[in-house]
Formats: C-alpha cells, sequence, structure tokens
C-alpha cells in the first residue's frame, strides 16, 4: 500500500504481473487494447499495451523498459522508462497487480 | 450508429428464479410473470450478436443463474467470444465441485451477495438461511483461484455494520468489495419504510467506507453507491438510457435497464424476432429516452443534463406516474417532495415489517 499518497517505487529488477481479476482484449471498434476487469475497463494506448502484455511475471521490469525502449527507438530512453514506471503504478494503484510491485 | 451510443456491457438475466426472498430484490414486483423463455442456442447467439455491437463485459445474472443448468455452456459461449465474464450469485444452491468446473471454462469474476455480517440478519433480509453457505462459497471462489467481489446492498438495518462488513471481505480475501446502496425499484420499493436508512446513518457509513477505501488502495477495490434519495442531483442511471447497457430479460425482452419493462406504454422487442442490433439501434422502447428531445424542464435547459441525462426512468414513474419527468430525486425536480417526505419518515422508526419478494404480485403500497 502507498503510504501518504507518496508515489510507489517500482524496483527495476521486479517482475510485475497482472493481477487475476485483470484481462486484456482487442477492441475492434476503437482498434485500441482494453484492460478488463470487473465492471470496468482501461483504453490503453499502443505503449500502455505494450506494457501491460509483458506483464506475466517473467519479466523484470528492467527487460520492459528495454524492450520498449527497442521499439520505440525514436523516443528517448528516459522517456519510454517514465512511461513504464508511471503506468505499472496506475496498475497498482487500481490493485490491477499481482500483489505488491 | 455513432459511438454516443455503444454497448459495452450486457446484463443476461438468465431467469427470475431464485431460492432467496430479498426484501430489497430489484427484480419486477411482478417477475412471476416472466419465465425463462430462452434456450441455450438463444443466449449463446444473443451473446455473439451483443460482442458484434461492442459488447466486453457480461453479467450472468438473474434472479440466481445457478438454477440455470446449461450455465457451464453459457460460460464457455461468452469466453469464445472474448466476453469478460462476471458472475453474479447468491452462491446458492452451488456446490464446490460445480464451481470448480467453472474454471477451466473461463470464468472472469465471481460476485457473491450476503446481507449483512452476521446469520440472523443477513438470513432476515434474505428470507431464506443462507449466510454461512454464502461464506463457504465465497471461501471457494478464492481456494479455486477466482477473482471475489463481495457485494452487500445497504439499507437502515447494515448501514452501522461497515467495519464489521469490511473485516469480513479482508478475511475472504475479497478483490473488489461493493457496498451499493438500495435503489428504490421493484421490491425495494415496496419495502422502502422499512429500509431507508437516515442522512446521519448514511454520513457514518460513507465515512467508514472512505477510510476503508483509502486503506486499502491498492489490495481490495472498495466502492460505495450512494442512493439518490440522500444526493442533491441524481446519478447517470444506467450511464444514460440506451446508452451503454444492453439488459436481456429471462424471457429474451431487451432493455435499457432491469426495470423498463414495468414501465407502461413502452415497447420493448424480443431477441427471439429481431437481431440485436436492429434492437438496439431502433426499437421505440429504446429510442423513446434517448437524446434530450423528450426532456421536460427543468431538465431541458439545466447544464447537468448531459451528466445524469436527467436522472431514472423508472424512478420517475413509479414516484409520479410520469416516465417523462424530471427524475424526483434531483432536487431541482417539481416533484422533489415525494423524496423529502421519505426521508422525513426514516428519521422515525418503521412501523410494519418487510414483505418478502414471492411470484405472486405484491399489493402495491
Ligand atoms: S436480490 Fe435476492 S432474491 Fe433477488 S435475485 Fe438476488 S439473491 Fe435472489
Ligand atoms: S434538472 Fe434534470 S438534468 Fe438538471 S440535475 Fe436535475 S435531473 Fe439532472
Amino acid at each position: 500500500m502507498g503510504t501518504g499518497g507518496r508515489p510507489r517505487v517500482i524496483a527495476l529488477d521486479s517482475r510485475p504481473r497482472l493481477a487475476a481479476k485483470a484481462r486484456i482484449r482487442f477492441d475492434r471498434k476503437t482498434a485500441r487494447y482494453l484492460l478488463l476487469y470487473p465492471e470496468r475497463g482501461l483504453v490503453l494506448n499502443p505503449t500502455a499495451a505494450d506494457i501491460a502484455t509483458l506483464c506475466t511475471g517473467e519479466h523484470t521490469v528492467h527487460a520492459i523498459v528495454e524492450r520498449l525502449a527497442e521499439k520505440y527507438a525514436s523516443q528517448p530512453r528516459e522517456q519510454v522508462e517514465r512511461e513504464v514506471m508511471s503506468f505499472l503504478a496506475t496498475l497498482a494503484e487500481r490493485g490491477l497487480m499481482q500483489g505488491e510491485p | 450508429m455513432s459511438d454516443e451510443y455503444r454497448p459495452y456491457t450486457l446484463v443476461a438475466e438468465l431467469t427470475y428464479r431464485c431460492p432467496l426472498r430479498c426484501v430489497y430484490c430489484s427484480n419486477p414486483v411482478d417477475y412471476g410473470r416472466h419465465t425463462d423463455g430462452l434456450d441455450t442456442a438463444d443466449w449463446l447467439r444473443v451473446f455473439r450478436e451483443a460482442e458484434e455491437l461492442g459488447v466486453v463485459q457480461l453479467h450472468l445474472t438473474g434472479g440466481e443463474p445457478l438454477l440455470r443448468d446449461d450455465l457451464e455452456a453459457l460460460i464457455e459461449g461468452a469466453r469464445a467470444v472474448d466476453l469478460y465474464t462476471n458472475l453474479i450469485t447468491s452462491g446458492i444452491p452451488l456446490s464446490r465441485e460445480r464451481l470448480a468446473r467453472l474454471r477451466p471454462l473461463g470464468l472472469d469474476n465471481v460476485q457473491v451477495s450476503i446481507q449483512d455480517v452476521a446469520a440472523p440478519s443477513s438470513d432476515r433480509i434474505a428470507g431464506l438461511r443462507a449466510f454461512e453457505r454464502k461464506l463457504e462459497v465465497a471461501r471457494w471462489v478464492k481456494e479455486l483461484g477466482f477473482p471475489l467481489t463481495l457485494n452487500v446492498v445497504l439499507h437502515r438495518e447494515n448501514l452501522g455494520h461497515i467495519e464489521e462488513i469490511v473485516a469480513l471481505a479482508e478475511a475472504l480475501a475479497a478483490d473488489r468489495l461493493e457496498l451499493a446502496n438500495t435503489q428504490y425499484v421493484g421490491w425495494a420499493l415496496v419495502n422502502r419504510r422499512a429500509l431507508l436508512p437516515t442522512a446521519a446513518q448514511l454520513d457514518e457509513a460513507r465515512r467508514a467506507s472512505a477510510a476503508a477505501h483509502a486503506r486499502l488502495r491498492g489490495k481490495m477495490e472498495v466502492l460505495f453507491v450512494m442512493p439518490d434519495y440522500y444526493s442533491e442531483f441524481p446519478k447517470a442511471c444506467m450511464d444514460g438510457w440506451g446508452r451503454r447497457f444492453l439488459v436481456v430479460s429471462p424471457d429474451g425482452l431487451v432493455l435499457p435497464c432491469h426495470a423498463a419493462h414495468t414501465l407502461p406504454g413502452l415497447v420493448f422487442e424480443n431477441v427471439k424476432d429481431r437481431p440485436l442490433e436492429a434492437i438496439w439501434r431502433d426499437s421505440p422502447g429504446f429510442n423513446a429516452f434517448r437524446g434530450e428531445a423528450w426532456m421536460p424542464e427543468p431538465c431541458k435547459s439545466c447544464e447537468r443534463r448531459a451528466i445524469d441525462f436527467g436522472g431514472c426512468r423508472c424512478q420517475a414513474f413509479y414516484l409520479t406516474r410520469n416516465a417523462a419527468a424530471t427524475d424526483p430525486a434531483c432536487s431541482l425536480s417539481p416533484d422533489h417532495g415525494l423524496i423529502e417526505s421519505a426521508r422525513q419518515q426514516a428519521l422515525s422508526a418503521p412501523d410494519g415489517g418487510f414483505e418478502y419478494r414471492t411470484p405472486r404480485p405484491a399489493a402495491r403500497k
């Protein structure tokens, strides 16, 4: 649990995994991926969809950043890392991560 | 049809039958008239057509969906079209073996309702000795690896127990806790005098759930749904009529909400007669309250009309006999006195008991 609204610190060597209740599916109507959970859904932008897909418990945060930096080579690496961190924090905040990140 | 009208959720009311007799049940008071008219193939077609329309969430509900012996086939079919499938159940009747069979079929989430935190008070609301069995089912849900939503409908008899309810949800390792204040339609309206809380009770409960919400953030989602009898403005009922939700009744009527078919003068169609897409697009019942043309004053010129869509059509009808009236729950409604007098009544103890849900139409009060 985050203490007093301080942003979570996500360790680079942790292996994030989506909570059991969360599931990704493609939405033909909007051509976006959705992250579905009970009664709700998050519309994912392409980067978020890539990150969520890699949250299987096998890849470290570091590895996820590497993958994305490779795929979005035109963007500065720090920006990619920031995006990964903030999206993982959002997921954790909403209880969409398994265990503590 | 534009994105303004895209259904995301299909509420499949598989049957109105239920072994419980909850005094707040949202099924129509005359639910006994609606039989289970859809077979397995009908429902599977509804799921496929709903998915094509844009639906991604499926609620298998009722009544009690476990009473359908084709529930397994329905879950399998729902997952075949990639719907996020949520079983909404009282947990009765269910064996651990049957629940275990639903797991490999792809059921995504199980929502179990309890009525209070102890057997006597919970069973009194449910009209059946069920509490201990429900807890057992909730434990199986987690043991078998499903996510668990615990749902508790709130009213004057259990609003004081929020902290105990939260503690129970934590002990059960629920992933989501829904603390949903009673909506006064269906049987809840029949029993309103015995259920409606006071403002003081609500404030206290709201504080307790806000504290739990903050403490459990990231671990358990705690949701508190205010009753609109105590809000300044009504809720956007169903996110607006015919915008985001499709409800299919046990006999196959396609509806914008659980109670729409009880409103006189509206025509709803049956999935057996036409494709779902055509019904969603141009059935007169769906179009009756879409957009703003139907709105009376004060809604018509109100800046909140795109936020709450004028409130609940069923509530408007049941309180004023006019489904096109501004929801009396709104403080701007000319009929708001009806809500104020109900609140006033809540300050004194109820003078009667409960009327339990039964298939015989209840005497309307
Ligand atoms: S509210 Fe109670 S009686 Fe109504 S369907 Fe649900 S469990 Fe059954
Ligand atoms: S007047 Fe109508 S639109 Fe305005 S807040 Fe009340 S119900 Fe909503």
